[in-house]
């Protein structure tokens, strides 16, 4: 049945279980994104960390309202970020991004994607690709903010 | 003529087509758009086939059919709502700009110094209410937001009805125009718009009735109701999208600024000033969507054959059999009233642990299409103590089937997502 394609068991999984969830401090920098459509909503916190390959996704931390999916997203997202290289966090947000936007045709690469690669039948479902990105590009958002503070001057 | 929903049924091509691979179509979605009839869509393609030229300035027999159809469906229009005569029946394009229109007239009568009844400042007072439409709320945000006047609204009760019991602090002397929905479009809620246009008019303020919910489902009378202004939309009637309208008191139409200025709204232009059309040219600029009003003619014609008495009838079964189904499923909260009593046919519900957005997702899934989110009434839904909710809506081609697949989607969904239904 085709509900199961788009509701994977990781994604229900995630749903059910979230990972990392709740706002923790300190942090150095917290968006809050809504999607306008039906108000889901999700705070998110970032903290960045220093390392010899540059900045490192020390934290993320949220407060999310929304669906099965939106939720499962934020999850899935935190797992695959936090302790990343901002810049592997970013290349993988764009490869996700790229997915949803491939209309059920994309061929997500799980050595990048891990458990985001469930999302992949939500491209088929114009109405729900921003229930799935509304933590990435909230993710996205703050650690822009939190990149902009740590440049000197 | 007895209604025959059958019979109704067999009007609307677009019942008979699956969805989401061969699942026959529930279609529980009028609130938000209602589907058309043939005969609504041959009147259209007539229109184009054989009449097609712009109004009220083509010199050839084409113009002239063009004309009688577009001014034809006015007349429909103003006998379908009890106006006076057809120069009170604006055309827009849909109820948000039938709003706009009124709400920029009245800042352009600001604007200009024009004293009288639609001119407003700081001490002025508009007065919606909490369970509007955003486009009932924001054209009056961004007006006052002009204008320096402030604006009010009533609450709602826990059981989803306006909360009047401020009613005498809320419309005074300092109420310039009270703007409030006939029906909502989320809780079903019928508000007693008589009586509140009755306590404004005491008061000296205008009354402008947002009418798109109840226009398609019952007789709906403009002197009845009290009305100065109504604005409701031809696709939530049968009628195309893109053709709206605004009806307004003759003599208010007449002192009102217009809101578009451009082609056929004028009687004079000189480089530097112009004067206006007499209504409702004056609120028409540009070419119109001529063969929308011509289809929205048809759909008044249409749903007047059916009869209106009988639609609404047929409505009201149609929602005391979906409230009594939805009732009966553990966990689910309905929002707004729970008795088949002064409400219409949009059900909204939370369904205890599924998410409106998984619950319409299931639903799809079998060919029920519902709505899910706060459908543009974002403070009802706080106000309500809800994030979004799901949004049920019947209309004429429903029938009980379609209302117990509704209810076997939604037991499916509590399955789907583990949900143990609790409650009775």
């Amino acid at each position: 049945m085709r509900l199961e394609s788009l509701y994977q068991e990781i994604i229900l999984d995630h749903y059910r279980h979230p990972h990392h969830k709740g706002l923790r401090e300190p942090f150095d920098a917290e968006v809050r994104h809504v999607n306008p459509v039906c108000g889901d909503e999700v705070t998110l916190r970032v903290v960045l960390k220093d390392s010899d390959a540059g900045p490192v996704v020390a934290d993320v931390s949220y407060d999310a309202l929304g669906c099965s999916i939106s939720q499962a997203a934020t999850s899935v997202l935190a797992d695959l970020v936090i302790g990343r290289p901002v810049s592997e966090g970013m290349r993988i947000s764009d490869e996700f991004l790229a997915l949803m936007q491939s209309k059920g045709e994309g061929e997500p690469d799980e050595e990048v994607l891990g458990d985001a690669v469930a999302f992949a039948g939500v491209s088929k479902y114009p109405a729900r690709i921003k229930c799935a990105l509304l933590a990435w590009m909230a993710w996205k958002d703050a650690t822009t903010q939190a990149m902009g503070d740590r440049e000197p001057g | 003529m007895t209604f025959d929903v059958t019979r109704v049924r067999k009007d609307f091509p677009i019942l008979e087509r699956t969805v989401r691979g061969g699942q026959p179509l529930a279609y529980l979605d009028s609130a938000n758009t209602s589907q058309k009839p043939r005969q609504v869509l041959d009147a259209m393609a007539e229109f184009f086939e054989r009449h097609n030229a712009n109004i009220h300035r083509a010199t050839h027999e084409l113009g002239e059919e063009a004309t009688e159809a577009y001014e034809g469906a006015r007349i429909k229009v103003a006998g379908f709502i009890g106006a006076s005569d057809e120069t009170e029946v604006v055309f827009t394009k849909n109820v948000s700009e039938a709003i706009n229109l009124v709400a920029y007239a009245m800042g352009n009568a600001t604007a200009t110094g024009q004293r009288g009844r639609f001119s407003l400042g700081p001490g002025d007072e508009i007065v919606i209410t909490e369970m509007e439409h955003h486009s009932n709320i924001v054209p009056w945000q961004l007006l006052c937001q002009r204008t320096g006047a402030t604006l009010r609204w009533f609450g709602v009760t826990p059981d989803g009805r306006l909360d009047l019991s401020r009613i005498g602090e809320l419309i005074g002397e300092r109420t310039k125009m009270v703007a409030l929905a006939h029906q909502s479009n989320v809780l079903g809620t019928i508000n007693p718009v008589r009586m509140i246009a009755d306590r404004a008019h005491a008061a000296g303020a205008l009354v402008l009735v947002d009418a798109a919910q109840s226009v398609p489902q019952m007789p709906v009378d403009v002197a009845e109701l009290g009305a100065d202004f109504l604005g409701f939309t031809g696709h939530k009637m049968c009628g195309p999208t893109g053709i709206g309208v605004l009806w307004g008191r003759r003599d208010l139409l007449a002192e009102m600024p217009p809101f578009l200025g451009g082609g056929e709204m004028i009687e004079t232009v000189f480089i530097d000033s112009s004067t206006f059309a007499p209504p409702p040219h004056k609120f028409e600029a540009g070419t119109m969507p001529i063969a929308q009003a011509v289809g929205l003619g048809a759909a008044v014609d249409y749903l007047t054959e059916v009869g209106r008495d009988a639609v609404a009838a047929h409505d009201r079964d149609l929602t005391a059999h979906a409230l009594e189904a939805l009732t009966s499923i553990g966990g689910l909260r309905i929002l707004g009233p729970a008795e088949p009593v002064d409400r219409g046919a949009a059900i909204s519900f939370e369904l205890g642990g599924v998410h409106p957005h998984d619950v319409a997702q299931v639903l799809d899934e079998r060919g029920v299409a519902v709505r899910a989110g706060h459908h543009c009434a974002w403070p009802l839904h706080r106000a309500m103590g809800v994030q979004a909710s799901t949004r049920a809506s019947f209309y004429l081609y429903n029938t009980h089937d379609e209302v117990d697949a509704l209810a076997a989607g939604l037991r499916e969904a509590q399955r789907f997502f583990g949900v143990t239904p609790g409650g009775a």
